[in-house]
């Protein structure tokens, strides 16, 4: 009789399928998995830590790092906080601009999710796909911020700058002949509302390529139909945010019950899942792509017919004008106090949260009075997502730990912050 | 359409805050609505019991934990810029350190945010420690997802959960001594790390960078403009 024994296996944080930093210690019978314990922490880098001791506006960009695929989310979040603390109005055209950038954000997310869970499952090409559309999001935020990812474009009070006029172009170069440069500039020749009308357009027969490769294909249905099944009342239990809740069959996003930005006025639909395996929460991420699409186009109307300013006008919080800053004195003097002291929201505490593409993200921020946060504390959905693993894996085959991960949508920059 | 419905959830924190003010009275209980959110602060040891009844009851609903967050209130309205110099010459934490002393206040708090998905409304539960014994109990059988959060909290903060399953550190390195977010402890830390070659392994040292002011000087007076001054320089000018 062979003695027969668990063993214990490291996986991470050098995975490539571990998203990152991971750390999995699993503890294994066979192939099967009996125990999973994800260490994490390997990314930590205090930015709660770091944002006490900074005014308030130079934690924005750190917001940025922190779930570094859905960037502008998380800006968002931050200074919807800032804004409830202060009691500032945002005018509405910053509002639509904030609430376009959150779906670009989110279907650039659900891109890099799908490319890289399919990846990790083994189909390639989606890789390839998502890739390219993902450029064409960046160069928006490139675009709007200078920034192709951490953009730092949400700033208490509105947004940094009004869209621009023109959308940037390719310039000719020794490495692509002239007639495919002009292919590529075809799009660019309006104003980045052009650009991205031209991508609302074209993007949903995108979205059916990915799913002529996915979603009957019997790889992909083996791989994750019935793997991390999760039942609505475990989802609630184990905090689940965001599609991962939605995918177990509740019907719950803070766009449309608690709206923020200008989402009470948009259309569009919550995708709901069934059975709360890897599968549903496929199909519905993949909905909500087409419903940001909607989304976006909405706005792309709205913002075409009315201009506006896209900033408060009080200086204490949003900086002058330049040209105000270089002529006048009281501009000069505005700026000069903001750059330097910033502002004092009044002492409270204020907890904002927006749906996030991964889910619930949230700041909580307590003021004592002072330019710089007392206490900000992130709510990040991964957080919640991750330490869910173990229940979710126990049972299932090594193999499908990958899918797990990969369903999570694990980022490691917002889970260790 | 969003008038109402603004309004709609400024009806549901009403009830909200009369039902709670109904269900939980006595010494130390405490709720107050401001800027839209509803704060209840509850007695250290009755925090599980209230817990239950937040998750369970008709009027409150709270079947999500969405947060758990530790706080160090000792340098509450009197925090500074750590910084040898820069404060002196003018900046400053913008307004004046608060009146009164907060040394009532108890050191730690830990804070949950609640959500109803059922009842859309959310509540922020407070619950005061004190400096000597950081301890609570845990809520991690009430909402499941508080393991981690807990672990986070007492990693940071070094408040204890009693009943909690497995109470390790979650984000901070394997060994590493002190609770980071407490407010006495260092911005860059106690040790830096790095590959000895001699030793062949990782060693740790204590930490060679110094804090640096990273804010920019504000100089209010300028002493070359003042007439018939002589009054001696900023030291920080120097």
């Amino acid at each position: 009789m062979p003695e027969i024994r668990n063993y214990t296996l490291n996986f991470g944080p050098q995975h490539p399928a571990a998203h990152g930093v991971l750390r999995l210690v699993l503890e294994m019978d066979g192939e099967v998995i009996e125990r999973a314990d994800p260490h994490i922490g390997l990314l930590h880098r205090a930015t709660e830590k770091l944002a006490e001791s900074k005014p308030y506006n130079h934690s924005i960009p750190y917001m940025d790092r922190l779930d570094y695929v859905s960037m502008m989310c998380n800006e968002h979040g931050y200074v919807m906080a800032l804004e409830r603390l202060l009691g500032v109005d945002v005018p509405e055209r910053a509002l639509y601009i904030r609430t376009m950038f959150d779906e670009i954000t989110r279907i650039l997310n659900h891109l890099m999710w799908i490319g890289t869970h399919a990846l990790d499952v083994g189909a390639m090409t989606m890789f390839l796909y998502t890739f390219r559309e993902r450029e064409d999001l960046l160069d928006c935020y490139e675009a709007v911020s200078g920034a192709r990812m951490h953009a730092a474009y949400y700033r208490v009070g509105g947004v940094y700058r009004d869209l621009p006029e023109v959308m940037p172009r390719y310039e000719k170069n020794q490495f692509r002949s002239d007639k495919e440069i002009d292919k590529k500039n075809e799009a660019r020749q309006g104003t980045l509302l052009d650009f991205i009308e031209d991508f609302c357009r074209r993007f949903p027969g995108l979205v059916d390529e990915y799913e002529t490769l996915l979603t009957d294909n019997r790889i992909w249905k083996q791989r994750t139909v019935g793997i991390g099944t999760v039942s609505p009342e475990r989802a609630f239990q184990l905090g689940f945010s965001g599609p991962m809740l939605r995918g177990s069959g509740i019907a719950w996003d803070l766009r449309k019950k608690q709206p923020y930005a200008a989402y009470a006025q948009m259309d569009f639909d919550i995708p709901v899942g069934q059975n709360g395996d890897c599968y549903d929460r496929y199909l519905v991420r993949m909905e909500e792509l087409r419903q940001s699409t909607r989304i976006v186009q909405q706005c792309v109307d709205w913002l075409r017919q009315n201009p506006g300013p896209v900033i408060v006008s009080d200086h204490k919080i949003a900086p002058p004008s330049r040209s105000e800053m270089k002529e006048g004195m009281e501009g000069l003097i505005h700026h000069f106090k903001l750059f330097t002291e910033g502002y004092c929201p009044p002492p409270g505490e204020a907890y904002a949260a927006v749906e996030a593409p991964k889910g619930e993200f949230g700041c909580y921020v307590i003021s004592d009075g002072a330019n710089k946060p007392y206490r900000l504390k992130i709510r990040a959905p991964g957080f919640a997502h991750l330490s869910a693993m173990d229940e979710m894996v126990k049972g299932h085959m090594l193999a499908d730990v990958v899918a797990v991960i990969g369903t999570m949508d694990i980022v490691f920059g917002e889970i260790d912050r | 359409m969003n008038e109402s419905a603004k309004k709609a959830s400024e009806i549901r924190r009403e009830t909200l805050l009369e039902n709670l003010n109904k269900r939980f009275t006595g010494d130390g209980f405490a709720s107050s609505l401001r800027l839209g959110e509803l704060t209840l602060v509850v007695p250290r040891e009755r925090i599980v019991e209230v817990a239950g009844e937040l998750r369970d009851n008709e009027a409150f609903q709270f079947e999500q934990l969405i947060d758990i967050c530790g706080v160090d209130y000792s340098q509450y309205g009197r925090s500074e810029w750590t910084t040898d110099t820069a404060s002196f010459t003018g900046f400053g934490r913008g307004v004046g350190a608060m009146q009164g002393s907060s040394a009532e206040m108890q050191r730690f708090a830990v804070v949950y945010h609640l959500l109803s998905v059922s009842l859309n409304q959310r509540l922020r539960v407070r619950v005061f420690v004190d400096d000597q014994h950081p301890m609570v109990d845990s809520v991690s059988g009430i909402w499941n997802s508080a393991g981690w959060y807990e672990r986070e909290a007492f990693d940071l903060f070094g408040i204890l959960f009693a009943g909690h399953q497995d109470l390790r550190r979650i984000l901070t390195d394997y060994g590493f001594i002190g609770h980071p977010f407490r407010k006495e402890f260092p911005l860059h830390g106690q040790v830096e790390m790095r590959y000895d070659m001699d030793r062949q392994r990782v060693v740790y040292e204590p930490v060679t960078i110094e804090l640096r002011t990273l804010v920019p000087k504000v100089i209010r007076e300028d002493n070359r403009y003042a007439e018939g001054s002589n009054k001696p320089q900023d030291p920080a000018d120097a």
